[in-house]
């Protein structure tokens, strides 16, 4: 399991994050909903935007301490757009 | 030898113009993720063949290093990567989806 302080940490390591909401989907700290916003996304596809999620959150993942992901990032714009 | 698995799956994804690598079977999914992504799939309508990752460990392991992706399921249209459970469901709430797979299926 993994806080949702430490899953921030690893993120803003690799990626600059304007916003990262949290949800633990189980209540046992291994199934997290994450919505991010970076910078980092604008321009590119959703599959590129989650291979950044992905690859910056590489080490709990393989070792489990994240079991289950689920994803939705969002670019800036594209989150201003949605009026957040 | 690990290139064989990997040559394996490059077959599949090539020769299905929609492959999905799944937990179980459409009517048997092994997980939610797997089950959710079949469910949209069929709301298409169209043909797509699937390979259990459950039943062959090799596979499992192989799929992830395909795609440098480490998640199943994953999901190939016209022999491209197009992402998992979440990028298909996304894609499918934004319309983006069907066009692809029309565009997959009308070659």
């Amino acid at each position: 399991m993994i806080t949702p302080e430490q899953i921030k940490e690893f993120l803003g390591k690799s990626l600059p994050i304007a916003v990262c909401e949290t949800q633990d989907l189980t209540g046992g700290g291994d199934h997290w909903q994450l919505i991010v916003v970076s910078p980092a996304f604008e321009g590119k596809g959703l599959l590129e935007q989650h291979r950044l999620v992905n690859e910056a959150l590489k080490e709990p993942m393989s070792d489990q301490r994240i079991h289950a992901l689920a994803l939705k990032t969002f670019s800036p714009s594209q989150w201003e757009k949605l009026g957040s | 030898m690990a290139d064989d698995v990997l040559n394996k799956i490059d077959e599949k994804v090539k020769n299905n113009k929609v492959m999905l690598y799944m937990k179980g079977t459409p009517d048997f999914p092994q997980c939610g993720f797997s089950a959710h992504t079949v469910e949209i799939l069929k709301s298409y309508g169209i043909p797509f063949a699937t390979e259990d990752v459950l039943a062959d460990p090799s596979i499992r392991d192989g799929i992830k290093r395909y795609s440098n992706w480490p998640t199943i399921p994953q999901v190939y249209i016209d022999g491209k990567f197009v992402g998992g459970c979440d990028i298909v469901h996304e894609l499918h709430e934004r319309g983006e989806l069907e066009p692809i797979l029309k565009s997959a299926l009308g070659k």
